[in-house]
């Protein structure tokens, strides 16, 4: 059974400067990056790096939203842009996905019940009204939303993280197989975010949905994910299941972010101070080798000359490090 | 005597639907060289809450009572110019986004030097020397005073804003969200400095921001608002360890960390500054509301040990 979902040595660049100047210059969002979700049983699989690091890139490449300069991305076996050619109302229904601005996916003049609506008018979900309010009022209800609560009121009146689980009862609605969600609860309260990051867990149980879970924040993704792929600077670095990674972290780059995440326990404040020279914080896209090199503190003169590649270190488990290599 | 204490600030808002009552009746002190948190969430007055105690409240805006007395003077009664000769020197202002603020046609030299120069104690040459040192200080080279903002990443700028409130050797600096934007390593080099503003300069420190987790990391006390009031008040380890309030103790739960497997929200939604309800205004979230809790409105009530809290499971209402 081939992959929900697939990347193989998915490079994007995009142009930059002026568009008449002869050398066109490009800027490497993603390098070869290769990385799946199982077919088998439903996963959550969390993309984690820093800003920059290529993973909104990531989430467009894999909607089919931007298409890759090499390397392909399949879904179910197929790449994204055939399934675009051939058939892009299944692909548009089964690949769902939620954003990061809970405001601005909504149209601010309609009552926020119409993107329900439209959703099961354009699947053609429902044959009736009637139907169609079932469904919706189930799928409210399955999310924990009350629906006398959330229907007929326009964006503005609900809260952030009301709109954002309005996106997933979207998602329930159409029934999809995997959700792309780029930092969905960035911008909602904690008191809130433990809530829709409960619905994520949720849908993989009752519906069997997989999903891409693209973040910055590291406790969130050991919460809701089963696989781990952390990128820097466009390249996956290091990729295994959650607790591993987070209990043992193997690329110097995973340790220094996991270093840096404050606790929410006063007991347990940074002892050592982190310092880094300018040149370390400036160069973070070095032309070659290691992007991680200017930062580590492991560096040796071949992470200079060499890109490292990434290599399998017990049990589903790869890094890209030579610290790691045999 | 503490450095600034705030007593029954109220900040409103008139507004076409009514009267937004944003700050309703807030007290706190903040002691010499202590750095004093201030958490909640979104729209809980936190914002508004600074901007009242440095009078930076505009239109529609007011201050609808109370008093802000910093080194014993009544901020709030201070003339215009009495109070700009108090900004940077005594009172430092970080803004929440910045590091945004800083003008992209100007090298971050020329912006410097005018917030020095424009104090009057300082002429250019001098201005220049102490912008070198103080980015020095911050860890970054002179060489980022040719630059321009563009140039810099969001950790940088925010070293430069930080940078140019420490310069005049201010007594309280006043941050709000100034790691929210950052990626997790600039995050840890910015609260690692202003950490430094207290242990090397001597500062005191009010750091605003909705991230638990940074409070846990930097500050000695913590206050945590929602709906306009400050609902707990204790130092941080406590706070964090053994929470009073029921929203305090959601709040801490809602919070994922390694090792904790189940982390529950809290259901509901915040209430409106139009139209805060009865009582307290957390009782309809509470799990833990009792009758008297939809009439009465619970005061901020010392429970001794430097903790208050305004809940009538601790006997708020006597």
């Amino acid at each position: 059974m081939s992959a929900l979902l697939e990347l193989r040595s998915v490079t994007k660049l995009y142009r930059v400067g002026r568009s008449l100047s002869l050398k066109p210059r490009y800027i490497t969002a993603v390098k070869n990056v290769s990385f799946s979700i199982p077919g088998e049983k439903p996963a959550i699989v969390a993309l984690v790096g820093e800003s920059g690091s290529g993973k909104s890139t990531i989430a467009r490449l894999v909607l089919g939203l931007v298409k890759p300069t090499s390397g392909e991305v399949l879904y179910r076996g197929k790449s994204v842009g055939t399934w675009l050619r051939e058939d892009p109302t299944t692909f548009r229904r089964e690949v769902q996905a939620v954003f990061q601005d809970p405001y601005s996916t909504y149209n601010p003049f309609y009552r926020v019940d119409r993107v329900l609506y439209l959703a099961v008018k354009k699947f053609k979900l429902a044959s009736s009204r009637e139907e169609a309010e079932r469904l919706i009022r189930e799928a409210m209800r399955a999310l924990g939303l009350r629906p006398e609560d959330v229907l007929g009121r326009y964006p503005h009146q609900l809260s952030g993280g009301e709109r954002q689980r309005l996106m997933l009862v979207r998602a329930l609605l159409l029934k999809p197989r995997l959700l792309v969600a780029d930092e969905p609860v960035s911008m909602i309260d904690a008191s809130l975010r433990a809530i829709f990051l409960n619905g994520l867990l949720q849908l993989k149980e009752e519906q069997g949905l997989s999903s891409l879970y693209i973040t910055h924040d590291l406790h969130t993704a050991y919460y809701v994910a089963d696989k781990v792929v952390v990128l820097n600077a466009g390249r996956v670095v290091e990729e295994g299941p959650a607790d591993a990674v987070f209990e043992q972290p193997l690329h110097p780059y995973t340790q220094l972010l996991l270093k840096s995440v404050p606790l929410p326990d006063p007991r347990e404040r940074w002892r050592e101070k982190l310092s880094f020279e300018l040149e370390q914080l400036e160069k973070t896209r070095p032309e070659k080798g290691c992007p991680f090199q200017y930062r580590c503190s492991f560096a040796i003169e071949r992470c200079k000359m060499e890109d490292p590649q990434l290599v399998n270190v017990g049990e589903e488990r790869r890094v890209a490090c030579f610290l790691y290599e045999k | 005597m503490a450095l600034l204490e705030v007593r029954d600030l109220k900040v409103y808002y008139r507004t076409i639907w009514g009267l937004f009552r944003a700050v309703d009746g807030v007290s706190l002190n903040v002691g010499h060289k202590e750095v004093l948190g201030v958490a909640g969430e979104s729209g809980c007055g936190k914002s508004t809450l600074v901007e009242g105690v440095l009078r930076l409240i505009k239109p529609p805006g007011f201050i609808a009572g109370g008093e802000v007395l910093f080194k014993g003077m009544d901020l709030l009664k201070l003339g215009d110019d009495e109070l700009r000769k108090l900004r940077w020197k005594e009172l430092s202002y970080i803004p929440q986004g910045s590091m945004n603020s800083l003008n992209p046609v100007l090298r971050v030299e020329e912006q410097v030097i005018d917030a020095i120069v424009e104090h009057g104690e300082y002429d250019e040459e001098e201005a220049r020397a102490l912008a070198r040192e103080y980015l020095k200080r911050v860890g970054l080279p002179a060489d980022v005073l040719r630059m321009f903002p563009h140039e810099l990443s969001g950790g940088m700028k925010q070293r430069v804003i930080i940078a140019m409130a420490m310069i005049l050797k201010p007594s309280l600096v006043v941050a709000d969200e100034p790691v929210t934007a950052l990626d997790v390593v600039s995050q840890r080099l910015v609260l690692q400095l202003l950490r430094e503003l207290r242990d090397e300069y001597g500062a005191s420190l009010i750091y605003v921001s909705h991230d638990l987790a940074t409070h846990a990391e930097l500050v000695d006390r913590m206050a945590v608002m929602y709906a306009g009031k400050v609902v707990e008040v204790g130092n941080v380890e406590e706070v964090f360890l053994e929470p009073l309030h029921p929203y305090v103790q959601l709040l801490i739960d809602s919070v994922p960390k390694p090792g904790k497997k189940v982390v529950k929200g809290i259901p509901g939604v915040a209430p409106s500054p139009l139209n805060w309800p009865p009582g307290c205004r957390f009782h309809p979230r509470c799990p833990k509301a009792m009758p008297i809790c939809s009439q009465v409105e619970p005061e901020l009530t010392d429970v001794g040990g430097g903790r208050a809290v305004a809940c009538h499971l601790y006997g708020g209402a006597q």
